[in-house]
Parts: structure tokens; sequence; C-alpha cells
């Protein structure tokens, strides 16, 4: 008997995960499709003043990314719920929560990295200055990945009720909050050409502290969310 | 059945009850299943088969009575990876091949030393069904893909629920055959049903649930 070791058991879950979100490429598609046309009918809705939009290019592109984000969100545990996936992940030898974080990490790498490739695109369309881009991207790399590690414990902590949605949503915004506000706090400084790594770094020590304890926490939530 | 009976038993249930919402499922239900043994859970529709199941592999708790893993109170961190279980809805992925979902069953589970992935899908009559999606198979077919896993990977305890559900006679066949080996090689079996089912090698441990 060898009993699986913890690593590829890891690349095991993320392989399957990623394979799975290649197979069903339309569905990746979706947010950035989503992204795209939002950045398309800003200029239309405000029209074509320069200034204007230069000034809410980078909050513009940020809330986008973030929503598009959340159109796949609460799909990250349910086909696992449904086809028994999960539980045969819990009954294996392996501790759930690295396996959780395996997936919050497929999710991420599927929904919010074909975000952030287009991101530059998007902010072209609404002229934000090129300066400014660097700081646009990095905050994106920090906030998506925060984004997708604190609305996975929101999913699983609502995994066990029929109609999540709605709960989902609200319990979500006050956790975009915080993440929408160092991250547009970083852009607006650079915009305005002052020193912008104090909020880059809050988003930082967020994601830090969320990479450690949201896999914990999604763990719990799903061991609960079973138990009925 | 040929060792002498060990001083703990594998697995054991005392005055086991389970209420849902105050409602009592079952209970209170006793038994005891050694290494080497096989039981089958026998009720109608309702009477709480997939409840016990549920509770035995730990993903569910009993509220009332006890539940002793080698003579200890079981938690998931004492008997994970030794018991498998199979219940109505399979764990495969239908986006994947037969052949994808057995490689991450043994990258979690682990592998067991002799046979691979290709000779458990021919032991199952699954040969030649290996590179297709699993969503383009019978409901039968997934049911022998789902118990090609309890060939590859390392266990003690098969908590099979409904093993013969969809299954034609070859099926049905098959499933007997892969408790006896299972039970030749001093695992141990848990299968319920609601039929009337003969196995190989003398008559199981019954337990009959009543709703």
């Amino acid at each position: 008997m060898n009993p699986a070791p913890l690593a590829p058991a890891c690349a095991a879950l993320l392989r399957r995960d990623l394979t799975l979100a290649w197979r069903q490429r339309g569905d990746i598609a979706l947010p950035v499709l989503y992204a795209l046309i939002v950045s398309t009918l800003f200029p239309f809705a405000l029209g074509p003043d320069l200034a204007l939009l230069q000034r809410i290019a980078g909050g513009a592109v940020l809330v986008t990314v973030l929503l598009a984000m959340l159109l796949a969100l609460d799909a990250m545990f349910r086909s696992d719920i449904e086809d028994g996936s999960l539980e045969q992940l819990m009954l294996s030898p392996q501790p759930l929560a690295p396996m959780l974080g395996m997936k919050i990490l497929a999710h991420w790498l599927t929904t919010a990295l074909p975000l952030i490739v287009i991101a530059p695109l998007l902010a072209s369309l609404l002229h934000l200055p090129a300066v400014v881009m660097p700081v646009l991207l990095l905050a994106l790399l920090l906030a998506t990945p925060l984004i997708s590690l604190l609305g996975a414990v929101l999913v699983a902590l609502t995994a066990g009720s029929r109609r999540s949605g709605m709960l989902l949503a609200l319990m979500l915004l006050p956790l975009c909050v915080p993440v929408v506000i160092f991250a547009a706090g970083a852009l607006a400084a650079a915009q305005q050409g002052l020193p912008w790594i104090a909020p880059i770094a809050w988003l930082g020590a967020a994601l830090a502290l969320a990479v450690v304890l949201a896999p914990l926490a999604c763990a719990a939530a799903l061991r609960i969310a079973l138990d009925s | 059945m040929t060792a002498a009976p060990p001083a703990t038993p594998l697995l054991e249930a005392r005055a086991l009850c389970f209420h849902r919402q105050d409602e009592p499922v079952f209970g209170p239900l006793d038994f005891c299943l050694d290494a080497g043994e096989l039981t089958l859970i026998e009720g109608d529709n309702g009477s709480g088969k997939t409840t016990l199941m549920r509770i035995l592999t730990g993903l569910l708790h009993a509220e009332d009575g006890e539940l002793l893993w080698r003579g200890e109170p079981l938690h998931r961190d004492r008997c994970q990876g030794e018991i498998v279980f199979l219940g109505h809805q399979l764990g495969l992925k239908s986006e994947l091949t037969p052949r994808e979902n057995l490689r991450v069953a043994i990258g979690l589970h682990g592998h067991r030393e002799h046979g691979g992935i290709d000779a458990a899908l021919a032991e199952v009559g699954l040969a030649g069904y290996g590179d297709e999606p699993v969503r383009r198979l019978s409901a039968g077919q997934k049911k022998r893909a789902a118990l090609a896993r309890l060939l590859l990977v390392p266990s003690v305890l098969w908590l099979l629920d409904e093993p013969y559900a969809n299954l034609d006679r070859t099926g049905i066949e098959l499933v007997n055959r892969l408790l006896a080996d299972h039970i030749a090689r001093g695992g141990a079996a848990l299968v319920t049903s609601h039929g009337a089912v003969s196995f190989h090698g003398g008559e199981p441990q019954r337990i009959r649930m009543h709703s």
C-alpha cells in the first residue's frame, strides 16, 4: 500500500480542475466578455471627455474586474457537491484545507488571470495614463486572489442552503469594500504622482493572512455544510 | 472467515441513533464488523440506509450512541484512507474520462501495489471506454467506472451504498466477485440493498432497518 503524499495529491487536484476548466472553455470566456462589454459601454454612457475618463479609468477597471470575478464565484464548489467529488475529497487521507486551497488556486487561475491579462486593454479603452498601468496590474494581482479566497469562504458557508446567491451577494459586499478601497487608493495615489506602496502593502498583508486562514475556514464550513 | 476474530472489532456500533429535526430516522442499532466480514444492510426506501452510510464515513454525526473504529471513537483523522465510500453520487467528473477520474482518485487516495488503471478498467468491463468522457457513458457504465476505483485505491473497509443499482446481471456478478476478493484479502465491507442479494462464499451478516 502506498499512501498518497500531499504534493502529488495537490498536483492531481489542480490538474483535474484546470482540465475541467479547459474542457468548459465557454465558462471562462463569460467573465472576460462581461468585463469587455462593461468597459466599452463606459465611454458611450459618459461621453468622450478625455479628462473624465482618465480620472475614473483606474477605479472603473478595478470594479469591473472584481464584479466579473463574482460571476463565476458561486460555481466554485457547486459541481463538486452535486457529483459527490467533494465527499470523496473529504474521505481521502489528505488534509482538506490545502486541497481546497488548490481548488481556490485553480478558480483564480481560470477566472481572475484571464481578466488580469485583458486589464491593460480595458484600461486603454478608458485612456488610463500609461504610468498608472503597472500599479493597476499590481493591485489586481493582489486584490483578485484576495476576493477569490474571501469569496470561497462565503461560498463554502452558503453551500448548504438552497438559494445561496442572494445571501452570498449580501455577505460579499462588506468584504469587497476594503479590498476596493485599498486598491483604488493605490491607483489614485499613482495617478497623482504620490507614493502608492502603502495601500499595496496592506493588500499584500491581507492576502498573506487570507492564504493561510481562508482554506481552513473553507474546510470547516464545507464539513458543516455536508453534515446535514 | 478463517482467522479467529481479533479482540477489538474493526467497526462497532452501540445503540446508534440518528434524528433529523427531532424526527427519528433510525436506531437504536447495534452491530459489529470484523476484518474479513461482509455485512448487508437491508431496509425499505427511506429507512435510513444512506444516512447510516454517511454516518459511518464520518461525514455525518450521530447524536446518540457510540461508533467505534478499532476500539476508539470513529473520527475522520483515525480512519482516513482506510474507508472507501461509494454512494449514489459516484464522485466522477462527467467532463473527464474514466482514466482521468481514476488518476485523480489515485492521486488523492494513494495506489494499491498491484494493478494499473488499464487492468482495473478491463476488470470492470470498461476496456475500450477509458478515454470516453464519463457523460457519454450509460448509468451502468458510470457505476462500473466508480467500481474500478475500489480496485485501485488502498482500503480496509468498503462502504457500498446500493452498489447493484443500474447494473445488469454481469455487473451484479462483478460486484459480488469484487466483494468476495476484498473479503478474501482480509478487508471488510458494508453493503446496502433493498433487494434480495446472494453473495459468493457464505451467508453475510444482515442488519435490518425499519422506518
